[in-house]
């Protein structure tokens, strides 16, 4: 660890050049410990307002039925699983950054890991909210719950993967939260011994105890690399089972074995989409750019390329087995997909999460925090076209052309959805004032290896090779939180 | 001089913590605990603490959840009512695996958690043990046993030469009680 020095042509992890540990303290908990400035008070109102709107529109619809949506008699499924779909898969890069990139030891997860997981269980709420209120009597929802007969029916149907999916998205809500709040446990602690009065009695009981003795550390690693163990084929079983919900199915368009795969990559695709759109205001409004540095934005928008490539072949594959396949109601179901009365929104899915995406090749765009941000919303966009592209177009021109229809949402349809960013932002924002936004610990962790400083410090010591050094400073030249003056002479 | 409880070494660097840690050793003075605000590796070696066995329990626990979600579903779907979908068998094991699969996970997660908290004695509301309130901020902290090691000017002495900011001799044994 600390002992070691890393190599040379690694690009920093945190920058600024007087970094030490009690600043990374002081800048982490600048916004726990302060009181909220006006960005924070815009963005929170403008999301309260969004939270009340959800809370309308879902009272509506616990209220009326759901009959109060735009659904049909063809179409049973629209919004609220295209909504549904989308919240849990936009949840997936949470658990990707915290649990896939620790075994991976990549340790620029170290600092966006944390919002990341607050990310993941703030959509999974939102996720879970569509599936509740999409039952209709949403009082009964624990009959999905294997329940004894007295209850008034049999036992759920272990065959279904409608069940799988309610065991896959409970497990998932309750072992991220798991893991976020072990994490949480010693920068809880960190606050709660710099806090006085209430606040410190509050920090206090939700800190548990924490001491942060030798025993409590090497046990709390030992705990998060098992749990994120357990979380990487938890994270891909989750999707995979949401994508069952459709491709074990026999609707033309749905029936596909290619789903888990393309649901996953899609799922990944779309929330580190939602990690940029989150971060890249965070970190300015908080001030956070020598930990959240350019480098870290170049990697997620580079999983971004990766990610929405696979998607992409993933639509290829899909419409070419169509064709292969030699069945006349699929080809006819991805015919209509991308020349029907919906053609609009396929063209919308494949503009956005196949096309826009590859303009992240070019080195300008991918370091561009506008173009990235701006992106990143494109993204989320298509892949709530994604969603809608396979739930509508596949249900609304079924097997008997006299019941084929069209879905229009109502104003409870739309006000769920809206209100559900509302209700999300609501909680994001809300995180950010009262726990670290960033993992302190491991954070500090970084601080005497992969710190701009410590590579200052490796330079001036001058046992590097040359050329290495002078790589190092090139790849420096993409940071906005370096000062290139610094390095001019070197 | 016979009030101190606990001497306290405050070092603002782990490397000089770790230096610090071999040259109280080597003097034959016993380490109480060390608290950090971050995981210190190698730490555990040098004051021969013993591999965590959690893991062992937390493969128990993935175990039992395995076993116990096989027999839900068997009990229910094969045992207690058999479900005729068109002559298929009660007993399909593939559809069986995403629920085995899913709570291995959940009681692998919360066994293994559960027990952290337990050993570790981590609960809501548990009055935190804390002698240096610096300990999970920007210092890092060894505690030596005043009683156990009465050469106090010595430890001092190593502890300062090691690069302690700080030598602290507390009365009391956690300071956040008060």
């Amino acid at each position: 660890m600390s002992g070691h020095n890393e190599s040379i042509l690694r690009e920093p992890l945190i920058t600024g050049d007087n970094i030490t540990y009690a600043k990374i303290t002081d800048d982490i908990l600048g916004p726990v410990e302060n009181k909220p400035n006006k960005a924070w008070w815009i963005g929170f109102i403008v999301s309260a307002l969004g939270a009340l709107l959800w809370v309308v529109a879902v009272s509506y619809t616990f209220w009326n039925g759901i009959g109060a949506w735009g659904l049909n008699k063809t179409v049973g499924w629209a919004w609220d699983i295209t909504g549904f779909v989308w919240w849990v898969g936009i949840g997936h890069a949470g658990t990707l950054i915290s649990a896939v990139l620790l075994l991976f030891r990549q340790n620029w997860r170290n600092s966006i890991n944390r919002s990341a997981e607050a990310m993941t269980i703030f959509a999974v709420i939102c996720a879970a909210t569509y599936v509740v209120s999409h039952m209709g009597r949403p009082w009964l929802a624990y009959w999905v719950l294997p329940l004894p007969n007295q209850f008034g029916s049999l036992w759920v149907n272990f065959n279904s993967p409608l069940v799988w999916d309610m065991f896959a998205i409970s497990t998932y809500f309750s072992v991220s939260l798991l893991f976020w709040y072990t994490g949480l446990l010693p920068d809880i602690a960190t606050i709660r011994d710099r806090a006085v009065g209430t606040r410190k009695k509050i920090y206090s009981i939700f800190s548990f105890g924490w001491s942060g003795s030798v025993k409590t550390w090497q046990r709390f690693e030992a705990v998060s690399l098992i749990l994120a163990g357990i979380s990487t084929p938890l994270v891909l079983s989750v999707h995979t089972i949401v994508s069952m919900d459709f491709a074990t199915s026999v609707i033309p368009g749905w029936h596909t074995t290619i789903f888990p795969p393309y649901f996953v990559a899609g799922a990944i695709f779309s929330g580190f989409a939602m990690v940029l759109t989150l971060l890249l205001v965070a970190r300015k409004v908080l001030g956070l750019e020598n930990y959240i540095t350019m480098f870290h934005i170049e990697s997620m928008n580079k999983i971004i390329i990766l990610t929405g490539s696979i998607v992409g072949v993933a639509y290829l594959t899909e419409f070419f087995i169509a064709w292969y396949s030699g069945s006349e109601y699929e080809q006819y179901a991805f015919i209509n997909r991308s020349t029907g009365p919906y053609w609009w929104s396929y063209w919308m899915m494949m503009t956005c999460n196949v096309i826009s995406p590859q303009l992240l090749w070019f080195k300008k765009i991918r370091l561009s925090i506008k173009a990235t941000w701006i992106l990143s919303i494109v993204v989320n966009v298509g892949m709530w076209f994604e969603r809608f592209v396979i739930i509508v177009t596949s249900l609304h021109r079924d097997y008997i052309p006299s019941s084929w229809a069209m879905f229009y949402p109502t104003w409870v349809d739309v006000s769920v959805f809206v209100g559900s960013i509302g209700l999300f932002f609501t909680l994001f924002l809300l995180f950010l004032r009262v726990l670290p936004s960033i993992a302190i610990a491991e954070v500090k962790l970084l601080l005497k290896s992969a710190s701009e400083q410590a590579k200052m410090k490796q330079i001036k010591e001058g046992h590097e090779n040359k050329e290495y050094v002078a790589e190092y400073v090139e790849s420096l030249q993409k940071f906005d939180s370096v000062k290139q003056e610094d390095y001019a002479k070197i | 001089m016979s009030d101190i409880k606990y001497i306290l070494g405050s070092f603002g660097d782990p490397d000089e913590m770790m230096h610090g840690i071999e040259k109280l050793q080597e003097n034959g003075v016993s380490i109480y605990d060390v608290y950090t605000p971050m995981p210190i590796h190698g730490i555990e070696a040098k004051l021969g603490i013993k591999r965590s066995r959690i893991d062992i329990a937390a493969f128990c626990f993935g175990i039992t959840g395995t076993c116990a979600a096989f027999a839900l579903i068997y009990f229910c779907a094969v045992i207690d009512w058999k479900v005729n979908i068109g002559g298929k068998p009660s007993f399909a094991l593939p559809d069986f695996i995403p629920i085995m699969f899913e709570l291995t996970v959940l009681f692998c997660a919360f066994g293994m958690v559960l027990t952290y908290y337990a050993s570790t004695h981590l609960f809501p509301g548990r009055a935190p043990r804390v002698m240096d309130l610096r300990a999970t901020d920007d210092r890092f902290v060894i505690a030596v046993d005043a009683k156990d090691n009465t050469a106090h000017t010595v430890i001092d002495g190593l502890l300062k030469d090691a690069g302690a900011l700080e030598v602290k001799y507390n009365e009391r044994k956690y300071i956040s009680y008060e």
